[in-house]
């Protein structure tokens, strides 16, 4: 049943990833957006991971989404605008970033071992169920630190969103 | 634990039926007889203006980053508020109880930066 569920949501996660950059329309692109994200938080909560999912909806296709939609309101994209693109400097050096991500992906998930320097200590440990009381009881006790550490690189985010778009200060 | 999630899976069916219903209904049953005149853009009765396409301001931007950053707070905020009692219950209580001030307090700061530049008024 649960690799049914898995299937299907993967497929249909894709698929509306897919439309997102095959998309012309940047606003149809957006929408699919958001149907790509309840795939991904319905995957989450395959994972037994239900507070990453709630999550999931509350940040990404709620208030990202909303983000989102305001940069396509100013860039103001019409459909015409959006043609092939020739390779340059900078898309060279995303494009090869991106195919190194797509390699590490792949021998993590073919390997089947931690990657990188930390992952070791991270597997390690027990895993938890990710229900809210889990994740919060390790948040606010264990995690204390990063927790508090949050709400001040908050604090810098906002500070930094009001001295870039106010215009006067 | 999957069972829990069976009220949101009706939902989202219910939610696709209806609209689907409705829009292929529409489709099937309802006449079609295009004109130019009623395949031309409505707006209030008058010819289109300009293009629907503009650009928006910057201050929409502003709001939504604002609002974002306040929103992710809320979600710490969320497993601090289902779990007071237990930890109450357990006798860390006072200190729990702080900490989520400590992190409201941090972002209340925030939250008066705000409103003493003035980003939350709509600038003329």
């Amino acid at each position: 049943m649960e690799a049914f569920l898995f299937y299907i949501f993967a497929i249909v996660t894709a698929g509306l990833s897919l439309l997102v950059i095959l998309q012309p329309n940047a606003v149809g692109a957006a929408m699919s957006l958001v149907g790509a994200f309840f795939g991904i938080a319905a995957l989450f909560v395959l994972m037994q991971a239900h507070f990453v999912a709630v999550m999931q909806i509350l940040l990404y296709a709620g208030a990202i989404m909303v983000f989102f939609i305001f940069v396509v309101m100013m860039l103001n994209l019409e459909p015409k605008q959006l043609r092939w693109r020739t390779i340059t400097g900078s898309r060279l050096i995303g494009g090869s970033a991106a195919i190194y991500l797509l390699g590490l992906l792949l021998v993590a998930l073919l390997e089947r071992r931690p990657v990188g320097a930390g992952a070791s200590a991270v597997w390690g440990g027990e895993p938890v169920e990710g229900t809210v009381e889990a994740v919060g009881e390790l948040l606010l006790s264990q995690y204390i630190v990063p927790f508090e550490v949050t709400s001040i690189t908050l604090l810098v985010a906002i500070i930094g969103a009001v001295t870039m778009g106010k215009r006067e200060l | 634990m999957l069972r829990d999630y069976l009220p949101i899976a009706v939902l989202f069916a219910l939610g696709v039926l209806i609209g689907g219903a409705f829009l292929g209904l529409s489709a099937c049953i309802g006449r079609k007889r295009p004109t130019a005149e009623k395949l031309a853009p409505y707006e209030c009765g008058l010819d289109p203006v300009s293009s629907p396409r503009q650009r928006f301001s910057v201050k929409f931007f502003l709001v939504a980053m604002v609002f974002l950053l306040f929103d992710v707070e809320v979600t710490f905020l969320f497993p601090w508020a289902v779990l007071v009692r237990r930890f109450t219950e357990s006798g860390l209580g006072t200190f729990i109880f702080v900490e989520g001030l400590l992190f409201i307090f941090v972002l209340a700061i925030g939250l008066v930066y705000v409103w003493r530049r003035g980003a939350l008024e709509w600038e003329k």
